[in-house]
């Protein structure tokens, strides 16, 4: 008998023909830009030209801290290049310890556990804490990590429109009597830039017994009193069980965490995979880490600054025509919505031409359908670099015929 | 069958919900497939299965709807979710 090979790459036949299709037009590939020499939190050399980055998440500008830097070639002399290790075995480093103790204060909680990256803190906490029989209830519009959380698992998954209170506490009361329950909500949704309103759905949320889980990754830093994100500004931080963060944002290296102040936590130490069969991060990123997060915590200036350039851009872009994710700043995320993939690739290449980097996001990543450029401002983009933006914007808008 | 007056009383309670959301008004019989024929996106199917849970109060989670593909199994399914 004949054999004959399935191709398994065959089920990426339609996402090829959309990449080949988009770049016979002549765009430029949107998807492998380099950044040849970064100068800056705000400025890099992308195709030998001096670039503004208004894409790069990295709100509070801490990648080029000096204490940061410092902090972090000290521990590569002190401690070498990596652990080579697990946390539970050899990779718990006197670093690993003391960034777990920065967030521990950060955030006022009792405990604080680091996974090698954001992605692996929600996989592993998602899919350890709810298991067979329990039902995770979680907004339509959640970051991948959520979703694979909720898939690596077994537990029931319920999504709810994004941002509807009713849809969620109607989906919270229909699951059967005692059976365990986790909400899953974001304070800031990466795609739009809107928060959420968390007061309500925790209040809920709580009035039906479910634990709360609060990805706050776009909020660390300079969203609430002290940067603990939108739960602490909205006044119901103490009701969440666990925040999960990352320390590839406001933190400025890479990583992520879940804080929290349930008596049992420190046991997700021996059952949470991604956790238990990952390297650990390696001691120069905690000591960066450990450095960012203690000087976050008296950064009251540079928020007030990161909002200041938030509003200024929101209003600027809103005032050229653009139509935008969310009709007033609400964090510091705005999301410019393009009419169609095509049309945003161009504008995506027209503004790298003007010389500033912003992100396009495409579905599936994106709700709806969308395709967006979606603008991240930086404390340490200056009120001059934000003008320059929005005349980048407004040439690149009118040559491409979008406004 | 026991349960057979409940499943054609739950068949045209779904047929009356389904009917705002097909647009082309193709004809669904029992064999038609939600991704194949009526070719809903992600968000007119969140949307569908939130009118279906809304009209009989019931959960169905995306482990159960990754069970269903055609019409028939979800008047299988909703039937059995009523119980």
């Amino acid at each position: 008998m004949e054999t004959v090979m399935t191709d398994l790459f065959s089920k990426f036949d339609p996402l090829i023909e959309t990449r080949r299709s988009l770049l016979a037009t002549g765009v430029t590939d949107p998807f492998s830009l380099v950044m040849e020499k970064v100068l800056s939190p705000t400025t890099a050399i992308c195709s030998g030209r001096e670039t503004i980055l208004l894409g790069t998440y990295n709100y509070m500008g801490m990648t080029f801290d000096p204490d940061v830097i410092a902090a972090g070639k000290q521990a590569l002399d002190d401690f070498g290049a990596g652990t080579t290790g697990s946390r539970v075995l050899n990779g718990t480093y006197a670093g690993h310890r003391a960034v777990e103790e920065a967030l521990k204060e950060f955030y006022a909680m009792d405990h604080a556990m680091v996974f090698s990256t954001g992605y692996q803190a929600n996989l592993g906490i998602i899919s350890t804490i709810a298991g067979k029989g329990d039902y995770i209830v979680l907004d339509i519009d959640s970051h991948a990590s959520i979703w694979d959380g909720c898939k690596m698992g077994d537990a029931e998954v319920v999504p709810f429109k994004h941002n509807d209170i009713e849809a969620m506490e109607k989906r919270l009361r229909r699951i059967p009597e005692g059976a365990g329950k986790l909400v899953v909500l974001e304070g800031v949704y990466s795609m739009l830039g809107d928060i959420a309103p968390l007061k309500e759905m925790i209040r809920i949320a709580k009035s039906y017994g479910a634990m709360v889980l609060v990805d706050e990754a776009h909020s660390m830093g300079f969203i609430g009193p002290n940067g603990r994100g939108v739960a602490e500004d909205q006044g119901v931080l103490d009701d969440v069980d666990f925040v999960i963060g990352t320390f590839s944002k406001s933190v400025g290296t890479v990583g992520g965490f879940c804080v929290s102040n349930h008596p049992k936590f420190e046991i997700m130490r021996l059952v949470c995979r991604p956790y238990v069969f990952t390297a650990s991060l390696p001691p120069s990123v905690v000591a960066t880490a450990a450095t960012s997060i203690r000087k976050l915590m008296h950064a009251g200036n540079k928020r007030a600054h990161l909002w200041e350039n938030s509003r200024t851009l929101h209003g600027a872009l809103t005032k050229l025509g653009f139509k935008l994710g969310t009709e007033e700043p609400q964090s510091a995320i705005i999301a410019v919505i393009m009419p169609d993939l095509e049309r945003g690739a161009m504008m995506w290449e027209a503004l790298l031409r003007e010389g500033l980097y912003v992100n396009l996001a495409r579905p599936p990543a994106t709700p709806a359908g969308m395709t967006l450029l979606r603008c991240s401002l930086c404390a340490e983009h200056t009120a001059e670099q934000v003008q320059v933006i929005a005349g980048m914007f407004e040439r690149a808008g009118k040559a491409v015929g979008i406004i | 069958m026991a349960n057979s007056v409940d499943r054609a009383a739950t068949a045209a309670r779904i047929a009356e919900v389904i009917e705002p959301f097909n647009k082309n008004a193709i004809a669904i019989d029992e064999t038609t497939s939600f991704a194949g024929d009526l070719e809903w996106d992600s968000l007119t199917v969140m949307d569908f299965v939130a009118a279906i849970e809304d009209e009989f109060d019931i959960i169905i989670s995306m482990n159960q709807q990754a069970e269903i593909e055609t019409y028939g199994q979800l008047i299988d399914a909703v039937t059995k979710l009523q119980g």
